[in-house]
């Protein structure tokens, strides 16, 4: 039994808290529900193996570390490490800004910095975790198949997964002590967002520049790449090095990042508290709006509803930068069809799947903001307005979103191909309308602010919005080609359709 | 029968409602235009459960619900017309600001926008808002979020006003102001129900009481005919409320 207060009782603590908000995440809270959610993480571990065994199953033994399987090494290492230092820098602020217990931590006569170091050390553990379970399989079939020695990737991911946290801690005490507490909440979650996805955006935009396709793999595999690449024995081969099996590499990568680590957790820990009562401590005054007149602007209810939902979700700048994140995946293809002007439209029709991908994609997340995630239901059920009238206005809520990113897009294809631009509303607008129905036969009322765990209340639901998604783009690229076989295709998304709202609560209710 | 319904600003008539166990039992309740109106009980009697099934939030198993003769059940848009709802934990939205939150509700209940703006102007004055009137809900207190979801309810001039516990954690000042706008619609022709644990409130404020136990209407009156059921001449509600309580209990 730890001494209370002290590094080994809050680590305990911690760990406990930890364990049960996430068997409470993964099963709504519902004790019935742990076996399948074993069930569930062991199918999904198996999965992701048969997807490794596809992905790297051919690699073989004896591997030649050279410059060319050094980037692209480097390149799965810096991937993997950006979504880790994106984690870790939304779980930073999350501690800096969760009051419920620290409330109660800060006014014990304990040491808080211990709180702090623990919680740092929690950070990274939750990090490299989270990238076991994706990264893991993949290193699992390289080691059978290549040789005992991929093994020590999985020491290379402890290693990131310090180094991720570290950076964190780093970056959000600076942006704390710089734009101060009322601002860093905000600009630190959209950073962490943008992290998340900027290095797959810009290596598809080099692509794009440099060898006119979305490939990454044909960017790395450029001269141009293997000509500016660093000299063989360079540090920064280390952890491809690492990862390639090479023990020292490993070593000399776990001793800086433990050591920054170290570091980081020293200087940092002990602020962590200071960081803490300055952010409890923000002015509760709201923020005042652009508006200060009061000529009121009364509409239909349906208007009415429409303006809210834009309303909240413009002035929600994490909800923003979330779904803006899905638009930035955007920006490739948007490149992509300025440069089909340049030569005549080839290479185009790669847009139809990933602009549909995309609308399904950001019309679910809507979906489930409007109606889900709707902080008033009281209010909008005692309203004198049919359930219909208000399930439609929400409906053409996310539809007229999706209408304004999208619309751009068709506009522009339509002067490089009308049939394409075509093809692209179509699916955009099958991907979007399955996205919202999907959202809407697994409705379960929350919070908005419980977006990111919106994932827990259905599985089903989580999966067959992907499903649909992927689907409705695989229909708009053969539609793209010019194949009838998108009829087959089509057909096969409406049946997952279906299917899905045979089995869906809406059904059942009715 | 049927006049009373039509006379009355809410009818409730054998209304039974049942989660895990009965949490309403044929209850029957009416209220006169007008009044105000006290609904008490002990923690788990019924009580929200009766006025969320009035306000069309949740669906009775059996009976029937008048509001101003308007059948809630059959027609549940033309009663919500007329009724203004507010419950103990204030739905407001933190990214708008009250003068939107109440355009807003001004939209969904069909009023037009100059009426609109100006009462939501005198309610917000009323409140002691307006200097807050463009600032985002999102930094107020529980207080001041309560006082924006009241003004909320009465935007669009309810006939029919329905509270559940609107004083919870409410300051003293708060508390007199929220009072005096209940008693101010009163006055001027709107009917209240409300539940409140504070008894010296219902003691107040209060034409008539109805102490509701295990889903039924127990008993109903003035303070006077309180008094006189109870054979307590002198007592105050809390001392009546107890004893008819368990009175209640002692019978069932």
């Amino acid at each position: 039994m730890s001494a209370p207060g002290s590094l080994t009782w809050f680590a305990q603590h911690e760990s406990r808290l930890a364990w049960r908000d996430l068997m409470s995440m993964m099963t709504a809270g519902k004790r019935e529900r742990e076996k399948k959610v074993a069930g569930g993480v062991l199918i999904f571990v198996a999965v992701m193996h048969v997807i490794a065994y596809f992905a790297v199953g051919g690699v073989g033994a004896g591997i030649v570390p050279d410059v060319p399987t050094l980037i692209a090494v480097s390149t799965g290492i810096a991937l993997s490490a950006s979504a880790m230092l994106s984690q870790a820098m939304e779980s930073v602020t999350r501690t800096f800004y969760t009051r419920s217990d620290l409330e109660l931590i800060l006014s014990s006569p304990v040491e808080a910095e211990r709180l702090f170091a623990v919680r740092i050390g929690a950070i990274a553990v939750s990090v490299g975790a989270m990238s076991l379970l994706f990264i893991g399989p993949f290193v699992d079939v390289l080691a059978w198949r290549s040789g005992a020695q991929w093994l020590l990737a999985y020491g290379l991911i402890f290693a990131a997964s310090l180094c991720a946290t570290a950076l964190a801690v780093v970056l959000t005490a600076a942006l704390f002590q710089t734009i101060g507490p009322r601002r860093t909440r905000t600009i630190a979650q959209i950073a962490a967002a943008i992290i998340g996805g900027l290095f797959v955006i810009g290596l598809q935009m080099a692509a794009l520049f440099s060898t006119g396709t979305m490939s990454r793999f044909a960017f790395l595999r450029s001269d141009y790449v293997a000509a500016h690449a660093p000299p063989l024995n360079s540090v920064l081969w280390w952890p491809a090095r690492a990862a390639l099996g090479d023990f020292s590499a490993l070593a000399s990568v776990l001793s800086v990042s433990f050591a920054l680590f170290l570091l980081a957790t020293i200087v940092y820990a002990p602020r962590f508290a200071g960081f803490a009562l300055a952010a409890s401590s923000v002015s509760h005054r709201g923020r005042q709006t652009m508006r200060t007149g009061w000529r009121f602007r009364v509409g239909a209810p349906a208007a009415a509803l429409r303006t809210k939902e834009r309303l909240l979700l413009v002035r929600d700048p994490w909800l923003m930068s979330q779904s803006l994140m899905q638009i930035l995946y955007l920006l490739p293809p948007a490149v992509l069809l300025w440069q089909g002007y340049a030569n005549g439209g080839n290479g185009a029709m790669v847009l139809a799947p990933v602009l549909v991908m995309a609308a399904g994609q950001l019309a679910g997340g809507l979906a489930w903001l409007t109606i889900s995630g709707e902080d008033a239901p009281d209010l909008v059920m005692t309203a004198p307005v049919s359930p219909g009238l208000l399930l439609r206005a929400k409906i053409e809520a996310v539809m007229q979103s999706i209408a304004i990113v999208f619309l751009p897009f068709v506009g522009a294809l339509l002067f490089l191909s009308p049939t394409l631009a075509l093809v692209v509303v179509a699916g955009v607008s099958a991907a979007a309308a399955s996205a919202t129905a999907i959202q809407l036969w697994f409705r379960a009322q929350a919070k908005r602010s419980l977006f990111r765990r919106r994932h827990t209340s259905s599985r089903i639901a989580t999966f067959s919005e992907a499903l649909s998604s992927i689907t409705w783009a695989a229909t708009a690229a053969i539609a793209a080609a010019g194949s009838w076989l998108a009829i087959i295709v089509g057909a096969m998304a409406l049946g997952i359709l279906g299917a899905v709202w045979l089995v869906s609560p809406a059904r059942a209710a009715r | 029968m049927q006049n009373v319904q039509a006379e009355a600003a809410l009818a409730i008539r054998g209304l039974r409602k049942s989660f895990d166990r009965p949490a309403v039992e044929g209850l029957d309740l009416s209220v006169r235009p007008g009044e105000f109106y006290m609904l008490l009980g002990p923690n788990g009697a019924g009580k929200t459960t009766t006025l969320r099934m009035v306000s069309g939030l949740l669906r009775p198993d059996e009976g029937s619900i008048s509001i101003f003769g308007t059948d809630a059940l059959a027609d549940p848009v033309a009663a919500k017309q007329i009724v203004g709802w507010l419950s103990d934990e204030p739905m407001i939205y933190d990214k708008l600001t009250p003068v939107e939150y109440l355009e807003f509700i001004a939209g969904l209940w069909r009023v037009e926008a100059g009426p609109a703006e100006a009462r939501s102007r005198d309610l917000l004055d009323w409140l002691g808002l307006t200097k807050h009137a463009h600032e985002r809900c999102e930094g107020f207190s529980r207080g001041m979020r309560q006082k924006v979801a009241l003004a909320g309810a009465l935007v669009h001039e309810p006939r029919l006003i329905i509270l559940d516990e609107p004083l919870t954690g409410l300051d003293a000042g708060s508390a007199r102001l929220v009072k005096n706008v209940l008693t101010e619609r009163v006055r001027a022709g709107a009917t209240v129900i409300m539940t409140t644990h504070i008894l010296e409130i219902a003691e107040r404020m209060a034409d008539r009481i109805g102490v509701i136990s295990g889903g039924k209407l127990i008993a109903e009156g003035s303070l006077k005919e309180l008094r006189e059921l109870v054979g307590r001449g002198e007592s105050n509600l809390e001392d009546m409320f107890l004893t008819i309580v368990e009175q209640s209990a002692a019978a069932a």
